[in-house]
């Protein structure tokens, strides 16, 4: 089980556990603002977009080519940038914290 | 047995894509520069300023609308900082396919169409299938009465075609009388559809003109229609073709939504869209003047080698798919979560209801790109459905 910790852009706080599926699908799951996965998940809309804690990029790992190719022209981009439908949920999430872009 | 080719979609790009990354159409004297690659795609479809959208209104449509069409559509034909205040405005009301709601009554609908089909012998599923769906599925994205849809029904499968002319002026102007009419009866009497809602919308402090309305719903109603009858309509004839993998979404109906992405990436209902290039610059290593035209080449991108494995099939449960069929960045389809509810029910049902599909006759439908010929949907398709 992995202990999820979201911020979104009003500074609300959201934690939420699951032990599979992706970090997408927990965030709508739990109505976090700002994360709506239109698109199921495939890579293609952009509207699952977090920042990772500085400190906790070794717990998602980094993003993938085509993954960093959508995110490039994703408002608010920097270099924590990641679509959170492309990190699968395991216990090597546990205690991570993830701020939502927009 | 037919043959299993009729649900095929070929890539007319490939060639030019790998070689040139670009292909070069004349429309009306107003010729267009086709991107074609999933990267150049996106960073034109990005850069809003030099890539505009808020040009002459009918400028960006390839085949231009300039000579049929005055109204801006909106937020559409606008970009930032304006883009924002309509955009707003109206993604709320665009996102309600979202609510449990909405999508028992969109099943309704969808379940009543394919219902009718099975009773039938065989369906031309253009005409009796998806306009019939779509036109339906249309009064609940408006929230007005059902009934309405005979009226867009009536139209026949296109607003803006006739049989032999890409671009019919008479028939484009029964929409716009129509609309002109339903805003003129929303303002005598106020009630819960876009049309009322919108009239009593304000944006940057003002309320919104009659001409702004008329310019959202030519917009709600123009780029919903070709492209929805285009998707429902594909899908047909792709699970006709493969029963395999209606059996599949019956077994495991949570890849449904990875399903609905990829038809929709293989399908791409809408060819391209344009933009008017407001500086001399450079695209994909080529000049382009002020002045002149680009497009967004959705097809071509869909099946760029250099992103997506087997792009020239369809992978039902593709995992990662950035696909650009709804387009990208802030012009992004407004319609998208109506239309992926529509598909993703229609899936659902299907794989319920339906045991085999037959398709006994075909008329594709190839759009005239100069160089590129398009298969884009069918003319006709008749289909026998069987019960499950």
């Amino acid at each position: 089980m992995a202990k999820i910790t979201f911020i979104t852009s009003d500074n609300e706080t959201i934690v939420a556990e699951a032990d599979s599926g992706s970090v997408m699908e927990l965030a709508v799951a739990n109505s976090v603002s700002g994360i709506d996965g239109d698109c199921g998940g495939v890579c293609s809309c952009a509207t699952c977009h977090v920042h990772v804690d500085p400190d906790h990029v070794s717990k998602t790992g980094e993003a993938s080519e085509i993954e960093a190719d959508m995110l490039e022209l994703a408002d608010n981009y920097n270099e924590r940038s990641r679509l959170c439908c492309q990190i699968e949920v395991s216990d090597k999430l546990d205690g991570v914290v993830l701020h939502v872009a927009n | 047995m037919s043959e299993m080719n009729k649900s095929e979609f070929p890539d007319p790009f490939e060639k030019a894509r790998e070689e040139r990354g670009f292909g070069e159409v004349n429309d009306q004297n107003d010729p267009v520069k086709m991107l074609l690659r999933l990267k150049d795609v996106r960073k034109t479809a990005h850069n809003w300023k030099t890539f505009q959208s808020g040009a002459e209104p009918g400028r960006i449509v390839v085949p231009s609308e300039v000579n049929i069409r005055d109204t801006r559509q909106i937020p559409f034909e606008v970009d930032p900082p304006e883009h924002k205040g309509y955009r707003d405005l109206v993604e709320p009301w665009f996102k309600r396919p979202l609510e449990a709601e909405y999508q028992e009554k969109l099943t309704e609908i969808i379940s009543g169409v394919i219902d009718e089909a099975l009773e039938q012998e065989e369906v031309e599923v253009v005409e009796d299938f998806s306009l019939k769906l779509q036109s339906r599925a249309l009064t609940l994205l408006l929230n007005i009465p059902y009934e309405e849809s005979e009226v867009w029904i009536g139209w026949g499968k296109h607003v803006f075609r006739s049989e032999d002319t890409d671009l019919d002026a008479d028939k484009a102007n029964i929409l716009y009388d129509y609309l002109d009419k339903q805003i003129d009866k929303a303002m005598e009497n106020p009630g819960e559809d876009l049309y009322s809602v919108l009239l009593n919308s304000e944006v940057d402090g003002r309320k919104l003109t009659k001409e702004e309305v008329k310019g959202v719903m030519i917009l709600t109603f123009a780029g919903g229609r070709d492209t929805v009858i285009n998707a429902v309509t594909n899908s047909i004839a792709y699970f006709a073709e493969h029963p395999k993998s209606l059996q599949r979404l019956a077994a495991e109906p949570e890849i449904i939504g990875k399903a609905v992405e990829e038809l929709v990436r293989y399908f791409a209902p809408l060819t391209h869209m344009g933009r008017v290039v407001t500086e001399d610059t450079q695209v994909c290593e080529h000049a382009v003047k002020a002045d002149s035209r680009v497009s967004l080449c959705w097809a071509s991108a869909n099946r760029d080698a250099k992103v997506f494995e087997n792009p020239n099939e369809v992978v039902i449960d593709r995992k990662v798919n950035p696909h650009v069929s709804f387009g990208f960045g802030t012009h992004n389809c407004l319609g998208a979560t109506h239309a992926r509810q529509i598909l993703a029910i229609l899936c659902k049902v299907l794989a319920e209801k339906v045991g085999s599909m037959e398709i006994t006759s075909a008329d594709e439908n190839i759009e005239d790109w100069d160089e590129f010929k398009r298969k884009v949907g069918f003319d006709s398709i008749n289909v026998k459905f069987n019960k499950k």
